[in-house]
């Protein structure tokens, strides 16, 4: 048997499954996917969940395929084996639907703020008449009004970030995924993308972020997976993740210690 | 021969005597031009979007195909052309042989081909940039394309330029099925080529220097257009 | 957001595609013809006459003899105005014309170079100044264009029992282009050129070139006018082509085209059979 799914057996990691009924009911989960690229494992039998109403941070180092596992949940990319589930059943269009996914670099229409918006609630299906009004309340909540007619792609990195959640929560999601959405900000634009992402928890949108930064790993993680060279090093919630890991790459990671290798 | 100083003397002079009958050729120049490239985007524009935003069986093929018909000799298009719509060929009951509209129609044939091949490069290149965002928000094949030519637009200016600078300058068709009738499908490219073999080398040449004022004019407006773009980030 | 601009471009082209040529509602014909009679301006000259008269437009189509009988043969046009008489009598026999009149006639002349390399400035039998220019092996551009002129050409060089197939690429130069250009390249490399009379004196760019050789019956150049016929080609105008052919060999017509002339000289001499005695073969 691999060496994953003596992982799997361990409690932190399998805990959403071995305490049904407890927890609650996984919203998204990947059952054993494995992705491979030229021969290479790029994701090795990951299995984990993301908890309805919950914020789940998936943390690891550059390469460990923390956002390779939210495109497979996404299913923007199909996985070499495994499945991906969706309250239960195999994920499908339907079911992404539901989703929002934020990229680490923003990917901006050559249009306005306000038709960037308003496109992506077109092609959700929304009825044109709906579209103003809740396009104008996804950028009054992302404090974004005044920019509304600026060109999106002149907007700062911060900013575009800002409205590219805007434009998710805009489609409002049931599960919001984000990728490092604050890899690249300064610190007082990744503070408003964090209120941005808390705000959206608020009101009942589960949260799936990736990050490498453990500082905000604590301030938003309800449940941590880590990601270890394509496998799940810890799955457990984040305080007990964070105080007591079971794993050395993680123990290293969070001590700010250089590790190398599996 | 004069000089290019006295040709372009004489070139100054036809702009400004502002004789009907060139009135009248530049006229038609422009609307044979104009209609063809607007026809030309219209088919051209989605076609090298689908082939630029999707991966489907044969597409490779296409691609190639589009690329070649970038360079169709006009005289064989207009050949073609002329077979279609003569009174003893396929079309030839729509009556269209020696008028405007075949010498639409002809130009239309050259440059859909520019426009798709060089539309499908440029969605192309959008599309890596916007494909995991449209996938991810779920947008469908239609909406796709559309979204992509709306947002290449300014950069699809460059590609409308191409078919606009092969269409006005071309001869070699709609002298064919246009047959250089005076009055009613005397262009440009057709004059300049009569003026030519009247052995009239300056007049035919001061009628190319105003053939090259009238797409450098054309040129100007459309790329100040996307460079007010480009301000914007539209581009 | 897209689609509107582009339903907008769309309707754009399709009225551009529907909007009828100029002068479409007025009656018109197309007229297949040949580029000496077009750039000689006698058609400038002789149609205005026409169309006051008539209210007809004649639309010309001005290419080579060749292409204008083949467009004819395909219905693409209501009369043929040409100058290749084999070629149109073949045209009529083969059921494409209604009959063949003689119209008018001008003449060839052999054009050359000041220096006169072949020695043959002031000859005035064609036939012998080309065997004299093949002997020279002076050079010769041909239009090699299977045009009225080529044709005419040819004949002389048959007589002369030159094979003028065996020397081209060499001093004999086929252009296949029509006849001013064939006048633009022959002036360009100091070349003979046999060109129809009409065409030499309205051509703009003769440089120092001088006519050679005239004056020979020979090189009488017949043209002929033929009405499509409308029973091979029902499309054809055949009212208006009628009275098109009826005009022109009138003695209207005629007397129109005796009044063209540059500079003072005739450039075309009518010579239609009375109308009662129109050949028709």
């Amino acid at each position: 048997m691999r060496e994953v799914r003596m992982h799997a057996d361990e409690p932190f990691c399998g805990a959403p499954l071995l305490r049904r009924g407890l927890t609650p009911v996984p919203l998204a989960e990947a059952r054993d996917l494995t992705l491979r690229a030229d021969g290479q494992a790029l994701l090795d039998g990951v299995s984990c969940s993301f908890a309805a109403g919950r914020r789940t941070v998936v943390m690891g180092a550059n390469g460990s395929g923390k956002s390779l596992l939210l495109r497979l949940m996404h299913g923007l990319i199909r996985p070499t084996s495994g499945t991906v589930l969706w309250r239960g059943a195999p994920l499908d269009r339907r079911a992404r639907a539901r989703q929002a996914l934020v990229f680490q670099t923003p990917v901006m229409l050559r249009r306005s703020v306000l038709a960037n918006l308003r496109f992506a609630l077109a092609v959700r299906g929304v009825p044109r008449c709906a579209r103003r009004a809740r396009a104008e309340a996804a950028l009054e909540q992302a404090r974004l009004t005044a920019l509304a007619h600026r060109p999106a792609r002149v907007l700062s990195g911060g900013e575009q970030q800002r409205l590219a959640i805007a434009r998710a929560l805009a489609c409002r999601p049931e599960l919001l995924l984000l990728d490092e959405p604050t890899a690249s900000l300064d610190p007082a634009s990744t503070a408003l993308i964090e209120q941005a992402v808390d705000a959206a928890h608020a009101d009942g949108v589960t949260v799936a972020l990736v990050t490498h930064d453990a500082g905000q790993a604590r301030r938003l993680a309800d449940d941590i997976v880590f990601l270890h060279a394509g496998r799940v090093a810890e799955h457990g919630p984040a305080a007990q993740v964070l105080s007591r890991p079971r794993s050395e790459a993680a123990r290293a990671w969070l001590e700010g210690r250089l590790h190398l290798g599996p | 021969m004069d000089g290019f100083a006295e040709v372009l003397g004489q070139a100054l002079a036809l702009i400004l005597s502002g004789d009907p009958d060139l009135v009248e050729i530049i006229g038609l120049s422009l609307r044979v031009t104009l209609s063809a490239v607007a026809l030309g985007c219209v088919l051209g524009l989605p076609l090298g979007a689908v082939a630029g935003a999707f991966r489907f069986p044969g597409r490779a093929a296409v691609v190639v195909l589009m690329n070649a018909l970038m360079g169709l000799p006009p005289v064989v298009v207009g050949l073609l052309v002329y077979l279609s719509l003569s009174a003893s060929g396929p079309l030839g009951v729509l009556g269209l042989l020696y008028t405007p509209a075949a010498m639409i129609v002809a130009q239309t044939v050259l440059v859909t081909p520019i426009i798709a091949a060089l539309t499908r490069q440029v969605v192309e290149d959008l599309h890596g940039e916007y494909a995991e965002q449209f996938a991810s928000l779920g947008v469908g094949p239609a909406h796709r394309v559309a979204a992509l030519l709306w947002d290449a637009r300014y950069s699809l200016l460059t590609v409308v330029l191409a078919g606009f600078g092969r269409a006005v300058a071309e001869v070699g068709a709609v002298i064919i099925v246009g047959g250089n009738i005076n009055h009613v499908t005397r262009v440009m490219t057709t004059t300049i080529a009569l003026e030519t073999s009247k052995g009239n080398l300056e007049l035919a040449l001061a009628l190319g220097v105003v053939l090259l004022a009238l797409a450098l004019t054309v040129n100007a407006a459309v790329m100040a257009l996307r460079a007010s773009a480009v301000r914007a980030a539209y581009a | 957001m897209f689609r509107r601009p582009f339903l907008a471009l769309a309707a754009l082209a399709a009225a551009a595609l529907a909007t009828p040529g100029a002068a479409q509602d007025a009656p018109f014909i197309v007229v297949q013809s040949t580029t000496s009679t077009q750039n000689s301006g006698l058609f400038d000259h002789i149609l205005p006459l026409f169309t006051a008269k008539t209210g007809i437009e004649v639309r010309v189509v001005a290419v080579g003899t060749g292409q204008a009988i083949r467009n004819a043969e395909n219905g693409d046009g209501d009369v043929l105005f040409v100058h290749a008489r084999p070629a149109e009598e073949a045209f009529v026999a083969a059921g494409h014309g209604v009959a063949r009149h003689d119209v008018m006639y001008n003449d060839f002349v052999i054009v050359g170079p000041p220096a006169d390399p072949a020695g043959v400035a002031g000859m005035t039998d064609a036939v012998a100044a080309l065997a004299q220019i093949a002997a020279a092996g002076a050079p010769f551009v041909s239009r090699g264009d299977d045009s009225g002129t080529n044709k005419a050409e040819l004949r002389l060089w048959q007589q002369a029992g030159i094979d003028v197939a065996a020397a081209s690429g060499g001093w004999y130069r086929e252009t296949g282009s029509g006849m001013g250009a064939t006048l633009n390249a022959g002036t360009g490399m100091g070349a003979y050129v046999m060109t129809d009379r009409a065409t030499w004196i309205s051509f703009g760019n003769k440089g120092d070139y001088r006519i050679a050789v005239e004056g020979d019956p020979q090189m009488f150049n017949q043209y002929g006018i033929i009405a499509v016929n409308p029973e091979a080609h029902p499309n054809v105008r055949a009212e208006a082509a009628r009275v098109f052919v009826d005009w022109v060999i009138s003695a209207e017509g005629q007397a129109a085209i005796a009044g063209y002339r540059i500079d003072g000289r005739q450039l075309f001499f009518p010579n239609a059979a009375k109308p009662d005695d129109a050949s028709t073969g």
